[in-house]
């Protein structure tokens, strides 16, 4: 214990979803459990990624709200990333628009501001980040509470063998792929057969606005009615991060990282995989638009995505 | 594919990483059946990037890598473990082999909104409502919508009722609920379409336990009436069994 040392941080301000959040459960929706995990995982895999960290380690996911914290004992090297926030240590060190590492010694706050853009933002450590696990994950299912849990003002995060790394403080930059999207990209289906051609039409064109139902769990859009045809008599059918579910009022929800596994609504569409984090980081009010690729054409962007964050990751490690 | 092929097996792209088998469009034993043995075909003999699959009444979703395989390899692979159009026929277990699990319920009106419009609707008494949910020959047929949600088929025909149009928000823990044939006993406040009537003490999901969920999928389940008096004490009594629960 002498080696590694300890960081203590507090919350002294969170906004509302601020939660752990690890890389996810997979393999448990056989239990209605999701993956859940970060809303944003490109952002969250950068912000490991520039502190040279294992991907999928816990860390702290801010949401709209923003956060302050203070390190209260020893001292460590953190990284924020994802969405436009505002980015200080409360000396005033480096530029506070940007993406960031940063080292905290006793008594330093760090505070993060809602920017122009941006739902969610990653709080990673040099270390490791002491959180309670649920079924072998501390990733937060936010509906529950199971596992790291929310964080809020007033509580204390302890960092496990807590390093300082002070030569990668500075800014990250924020590549293309981490912007938000509002052109998204869904493969239609698998129960477009409950909407006539002239709906899928009108999803497939008319502009949708993001509401202010806006949670881990998913997404309610405003637009047209999209208007389901027969009765609501299907069995339930699992659901994935990314479908488009319209229930019976014609309302249509995209399900996020905190999705219910099943459900009995019929999903007229879903997101590809690769747009899914683009998606998250827009805000309630935002105008999407969605736009049919085939299958092949949604593999083809989950390959292209995972090679251009690897190109991203490398060129950090040489910087 | 000829004009006399069979309307299932279907396989539908999902995304960029996911094939759904469609097995039926009912909830149904011998459908059931074929998901299952989809299920325990894939556990013994996962293709090359297979992820999960979750079974479903009538489906199987299931999961792959896209970095590794693709929506063509994935079905043709599935195709394979689904085998011939004739459906396998596992012989189902008899339903004295699997354990049965009891469920405490109160019908009483503050914790049960929705038993007066099903009365309603179905023609039916309130006490008739009750008589025939309690009646009711339940089996845990799979898990799903969210964690411990342990879907119950066996709801009877008399108060069998189509989903409601759109989802009601914050629907408290222990709800029971029916649609259709389905019933199940709710282990956190969430949104529902489903039918409020009744409350259950009796606790499916629990945090802090190795084992977090009461049933198996497959086991029967059998609900008990209890009154207002003793659905409090049973709650004050699981409450004190386990501090860390998911309220």
């Amino acid at each position: 214990m002498m080696g590694g040392g300890r960081a203590t941080l507090e919350i002294l301000q969170a906004g509302p979803h601020t939660s752990v959040q690890d890389a996810g459960r997979a393999g448990l929706a056989r239990f209605g459990v999701p993956a859940s995990g970060p809303m944003d995982r490109t952002a969250f895999a950068i912000a490991h990624a520039a502190l040279g960290n294992a991907p999928g380690d816990p860390a702290i996911e801010v949401a709209a709200g923003g956060l302050t914290l203070e390190c209260r004992e020893g001292a460590v090297t953190v990284a924020v990333a994802g969405g436009g926030f505002h980015v200080s240590r409360d000396d005033g060190a480096g530029d506070a628009h940007r993406w960031r590492v940063t080292s905290l010694r006793a008594g330093m706050r760090l505070a993060i501001r809602p920017g122009v853009w941006g739902s969610w933002t990653y709080v990673t450590v040099a270390g490791r980040l002491a959180a309670p696990r649920w079924l072998g994950s501390a990733a937060t299912h936010a509906p529950s509470g199971l596992g790291g849990g929310a964080l809020s003002a007033g509580q204390r995060v302890q960092v496990e063998d807590a390093e300082l790394r002070a030569e990668r403080d500075g800014p990250i930059p924020c590549p293309a792929f981490a912007r938000p999207r509002c052109a998204i990209r869904v493969v239609l289906g698998p129960q477009e057969r409950f909407f006539s051609p002239a709906t899928v039409n009108t999803f497939l064109s008319a502009p949708f606005a993001l509401t202010d139902a806006y949670d881990r769990m998913g997404v309610r859009l405003r637009g047209p009615a999209l208007r389901v045809r027969g009765p609501l008599d299907m069995p339930s059918e699992a659901i994935v991060r990314g479908s488009v579910q319209v229930s019976g009022d014609g309302a249509a929800t995209i399900l996020l990282a905190d999705h219910p596994t099943t459900g009995g609504y019929p999903r007229i569409a879903t997101v590809i995989g690769d747009d899914l984090d683009g998606l998250a980081q827009l805000r309630s009010h935002d105008i999407i638009t969605f736009h049919p690729v085939t299958p092949e054409e949604a593999i083809e962007a989950a390959r292209a995505g995972h090679r251009a964050r690897e190109r991203y990751r490398a060129g950090l490690s040489r910087a | 594919m000829t004009s006399d092929s069979p309307a299932f097996p279907r396989f539908r792209a999902v995304a960029d990483h996911a094939v759904l088998v469609e097995l039926g469009d009912r909830i149904d034993a011998s459908i059931h059946d074929r998901v299952r043995h989809l299920d325990t075909a894939l556990q013994v003999r996962p293709f090359t990037g297979f992820a999960e699959a979750v079974p479903a009444y009538a489906s199987v979703l299931v999961e792959f890598d896209p970095l590794v395989t693709d929506h063509a390899a994935a079905t043709r692979a599935l195709r394979e473990l689904v085998g011939p159009s004739a459906p396998p026929s596992p012989p189902a277990p008899p339903p004295e082999a699997a354990p049965v699990r009891d469920v405490l319920v109160c019908y009483e009106e503050s914790l049960a909104p929705d038993l007066e419009r099903v009365a309603t609707r179905c023609g039916l008494t309130r006490e008739a409502v009750v008589a025939a949910h309690l009646s009711g020959q339940y089996r845990v047929a799979m898990y799903g919508f969210a964690p411990g949600y342990a879907y119950l088929a066996g709801v009877p025909e008399s108060i069998r009722l189509p989903r409601k149009p759109a989802p009601v928000r914050d629907v408290p823990a222990g709800t029971v609920l029916i649609a259709g044939a389905q019933c199940l006993v709710t282990t956190l406040a969430m949104p529902t379409g489903w039918w409020a009537i009744g409350r259950s003490p009796t606790r499916i999901l629990r945090a802090d336990s190795d084992r977090p969920f009461l049933f198996d999928v497959g086991d029967g389940v059998r609900f008990g009436r209890i009154d207002r008096r003793a659905f409090d004490a049973a709650v004050a009594a699981a409450d004190a069994a386990d501090p860390t629960r998911v309220r």
